[in-house]
This record gives structure tokens, sequence and C-alpha cells, in this order.
């Protein structure tokens, strides 16, 4: 993604900590842009700071010091610019059980000065939009857990904000409705709507975003491009899927090779290993090979790798 | 769009929506006090009242109409805010307006605004009843409005305060079953402190709901037991005061944000 310089990121943060009531520093002075346009994954295990950081940035945690920045407006001096730029989708649900969805999401409008006029034709669109209008007179607790979401979805575009954060926004939900929600993350960001997207499906990560950040114990353990981090992956785990039954490899196998069970084998490639290579051994071992896959996500690979290195409480 | 226009939609969107709130649960909201206070009339006004006779040249039953029609406001001016706005917590729909671009005086403005509507439709209904019973007249119309509205707004934005400090739903009925009610019954609604021994009338006037009960009387009735000026500054400066106390828990985050 190009972009240019000159112009403010879509999020700035800059040496941000939080420290709660309870003493527990949720982060230890973290540094982030996030780039207009862009889809952005924010990762970490339960814990680790992200949601502090989400708090912060949509104004529903006070910071302890550091700065923020949106669209180059300071949240300290200039809050109302933040606010009305930013789109939240929370990881719980935080509407109204017992107002119909359709009023929910007018409501929404309405408190972002959007008169009601106008208000009511955008709810339109964004219900028609999450396949909710035939539910907009229903309340929002006879929603099913996929329509929730989408409801905190539709929600937050009301006001066609320009940055959407969602917050884990395909936990629990099944596979057709989150591969949906996928296509409709997707389509708003070629829109120009840039999203910062916090899961733990790091496929979800690994599919859609193009920028990433590793948060664990209030650090930024990692921030870099998608492509680039995949690229140094040191190692990568496969499962092979055999024709043939084998029982027992040969001594010395090279490639970290061991039978799963009798029709799978494991195999493990280091960054200067080839697949080809691996093949030229099988095939010179008469194993013939149908079809293989990766043990693991490549991204989990890299997460478990990135947060088991460092403990919590201890500053590297 | 300016800034005012914003801030204006977002003020009525606060409001009507506590309207509808309150108005969907009418049964609960605005039934209740009707029943009470024709309980009222019958019990203290008519079968015990035409015993007592006459109280500050009124029949007892035209005495009491002020402070019903108070308490009533009261109770349900608080009731409104303070269950609503903690509701609000609970469900995390706050949230909704925390991250919006609302100002914390609009926030504040919109749920007492909506306290005072649902304050002043059960004191509206609460005269109706009166008029089945009494030979209901005003002396000061304008007086008895403002008395009436700065009540209202004081004990919504009491009722806010504690929604703020609430994390039970038993925090939302302590002070109106502990603080309000005994404060109310004891502000002077069914008697005149004039009847009371010389110590209990100088404890009543540390009650601030008497100063209330009595200025709202004295507009209605012409009659009261303490200086209607008196009344309405300290009505005026609590209101200042508590609305100052709202804005700066508002700032803070305090019960809302960590």
């Amino acid at each position: 993604m190009v972009t240019n310089p000159n112009m403010s990121k879509a999020v700035k943060l800059r040496q941000l900590k939080k420290t709660y009531a309870n003493g527990t520093q949720a982060l230890k002075g973290i540094d982030l842009d996030v780039e207009r346009g862009d889809f952005f994954a924010l990762l970490g295990p339960n814990g680790a700071g992200k949601s502090t950081a989400i708090g912060i940035l949509s104004s529903l945690v006070r910071k302890t010091s550091g700065t923020v920045e949106v669209f180059g407006a300071d949240l300290d001096t200039d809050p109302e610019s933040v606010k009305s730029r930013i789109g939240l989708v929370p990881q719980e649900f935080n509407f109204n059980q017992f107002e119909p969805v359709e009023e929910i999401v007018i409501n929404q409008a309405g408190f972002y000065g959007i008169p009601r006029r106008q208000a009511v034709v955008r709810a339109r669109s964004v219900l028609k939009t999450l396949d909710l209008w035939d539910r907009r007179r229903a309340q929002a607790r006879s929603l099913s857990g996929g329509m929730k979401r989408r409801l905190m979805i539709a929600r937050a575009l009301v006001h066609e904000p320009s940055l959407m954060i969602l917050d884990e926004p395909t936990a629990g939900v099944d596979i057709e409705i989150r591969r949906s929600m996928w296509r409709f993350m997707q389509e708003i960001n070629r829109a120009g709507t840039t999203i910062i997207l916090t899961t733990h499906y790091l496929e979800e990560a690994e599919n859609l975003c193009r920028n990433i950040a590793i948060i664990d114990c209030g650090h930024i353990v990692e921030n870099s491009s998608m492509k680039d981090l995949l690229h140094r992956l040191h190692r990568q785990v496969f499962i092979l899927s055999l024709r043939s039954p084998v029982h027992v490899l040969p001594e010395g196998a090279p490639f970290g090779l061991k039978v799963v069970d009798e029709y799978s084998l494991e195999a493990v490639l280091e960054q200067e290993q080839s697949l080809n290579q691996l093949f030229d051994w099988l095939n010179s071992h008469g194993i013939e090979a149908l079809s293989m896959r990766n043990k693991q996500n490549r991204l989990e690979q890299f997460f478990m790798d990135r947060v088991q290195q460092r403990q919590c409480g201890v500053d590297s | 769009m300016s800034r005012i226009s914003r801030y204006r939609v977002a003020f009525t969107t606060i409001v009507v929506r506590e309207i509808l709130r309150f108005s969907r649960i009418w049964v609960q909201t605005i039934l209740p006090p009707a029943i009470t206070t024709a309980l009222y009339f019958i019990i203290f006004g008519t079968l015990i009242g035409d015993r007592i006779g006459e109280m500050d040249g009124y029949r007892y039953k035209d005495f009491i109409v002020p402070g019903l029609i108070l308490m009533a406001v009261i109770t349900h001016s608080y009731a409104n805010v303070v269950s609503s706005f903690y509701h609000s917590k609970y469900q995390h729909h706050v949230e909704e307006l925390l991250v919006s671009p609302v100002p914390n005086w609009i926030i504040l403005l919109g749920y007492v605004t909506g306290g005072v509507a649902r304050g002043l439709v059960v004191g509206v209904v609460v005269t109706l009843v009166s008029f089945f019973f009494t030979d209901l007249h005003i002396v000061n119309y304008p007086l008895t409005l403002l008395v009436v509205v700065l009540t209202s707004i004081l004990f919504a934005t009491g009722g806010f305060i504690n929604a703020i400090f609430a994390n039970s739903f038993d925090d939302i009925s302590v002070i109106p079953v502990f603080v309000l009610t005994p404060l109310t019954y004891l502000g002077g609604v069914f008697y005149s402190i004039d009847m009371l021994p010389q110590f209990w009338q100088d404890v009543s006037l540390a009650n601030p709901v008497l100063y209330m009960i009595n200025a709202f009387r004295y507009a209605m009735l012409g009659v009261s037991d303490i200086q209607p000026g008196v009344a309405l500054a300290l009505i005026a400066g609590f209101v200042l005061l508590l609305g100052a106390v709202a804005l700066w828990l508002l700032k803070k985050g305090v019960g809302i944000k960590s």
C-alpha cells in the first residue's frame, strides 16, 4: 500500500500507558501507527492489552499517559472529532436488549448528530446490507447470536465512520456467517474504510489483514506487514496424507519426519529447505503423498513463538 | 451541520428514548402513583382527614394535595433516571453514548429531562386524581410550575448521581427507600411543622424536602411554614450543586469508565 507521508495516519499511538486502579499495567508505553485505508490486525493473547488499547481509542477506557491521534485529531484536545471518525464493534453485546433493532441503529445515528429523517434512510440501508431488515421491529434480545453481531456492525456503520474497530467480531458465529462477515469487511475496506481487527482466529487475520501488530504483556512485540511476517517464519510443519500405509520410517529420516498414523506423516521444513527436496526424498523411498496441509495456521505458529518468548511482568 | 444542530439532535434522541422507555412500561411507571394517591385521599383525606378538621385554614384533604403531588414528582423523577441510567450501565449500552461525540452535559441534560418528563406526567396524573376528592385551586400558576420543575430537576440529577455510583440493583433502591422516603414523609406532606414541638421543628428545618413541599404549597394554596424565597434559593442552589457534581463524575468517568 502506498501512502502519502504528509497525510496524517488513521491511528497514531505514542507511549500509550494504562495502569488500572488495582495496579495492573495493561499498556506499558506502546507506539503504533495504522495507515489510512489499511486492514490492520491487532493480535495478542487474552489479557495482553489489546482490548485496553481499543478501549482507549474508542473513549471507553481512560489512558494513564501518552497520546492518541485519529486522522490527525488528538483525543485530549479534540475528542469529538476522534469519536465522530470511529465506529466500534465491541466484543460483548452492548445494546439495549429490549429496544427494537431499527430503533437501536437510528438512536445511534442520533447520538452522532444525524437528523432522524436521514438516520431512518441510513438505518434502512445498513440493515438491508446486513440482512437484518426483516427483523427491524424485533426486540434485540430475540435475535440469534450471529444477528446480534451483525446488529452491532450495522450500528457502528450508521454514521459512516472512517475507521472501524472490530473487536473479535466473529467470535461464536458459525462458519457461514463468519465468511459473509469477512466478505462484508473486505467490501467496506475496499470502499476506503480503515479497519482494525482483533481476533483469536488467526486464519481470519492472515486472510484479511495487510498489516499486523502483536501485543503481549502491554508491549508491542511485533509490528510489520503480514507478508513480511509470514516470510520470516523459520519453519513450517506439514501433515502429509499417504496412499499406502507406512509403519516405520528409515533410520535418520530428514525433515523431522515422523509417523502420525499409518496413513499420515508429519514433516518439518526449515526456512532454507524446499518442498521439492521433501518430495524427492519421499519419491526415492517409494512413499506417495496424496495431499498435504499445514499442521498449524502459519500465523498461529509465528504468534505462538512470539508470545511465548517473554513472561509478563518482566520487561525486556 | 453545525455543532449546535448536532447537539440538539443528540439531546432530542436521548430525551425521546427516555420518554418512550417509561411510556412503554406505563403500567409500572404511570399507573401506580394514580392508585396510591387515590388511596391516600380515601384514607388520609376522607376517612381520617374529616376528623382532623382544618389545617392552615384549609380542609385537611386540600392541605395535603400539594405534598402528595410533589412527593410523586420527587419519587418518579428520581426513579426514572436512577433506573434508566443504571440499566444502561448494567447492559453496557451506556457505551453507545460514551463512544459517540455527545458531550457530557448533553448526556446529563438528556437523562434529567427524561426524568423531569416522567415526574411531570406523574404530577399531572396525581393532580387529575386529586380533582375527584378535593376542590383544588391554585393561587400562583407560574410559581407552581417553577417549583415543580426545579424540584424535578433536582431529584432527577440526584438519581443520575446515584446511578453513577450504583454497582447493583440494591444500590439503586437504598437511597429511595432509606433516605428519600423518610425525608419526604417527614417533609411536611401530611402536616404543618407548627404542630411539632420546637425541638422537632428545628430538626425539620434541616430537611431540604420540607422547603420544596412548602414552596409548592405556598404556590398552590398560599400558605407555607417556610419563606418561599428561601425555599426557591435552596432548591436552585442544590440543582447547581448536584449538576456540577454529576458533570464532574462524568468527566472523571466514575462508575462508567475504567
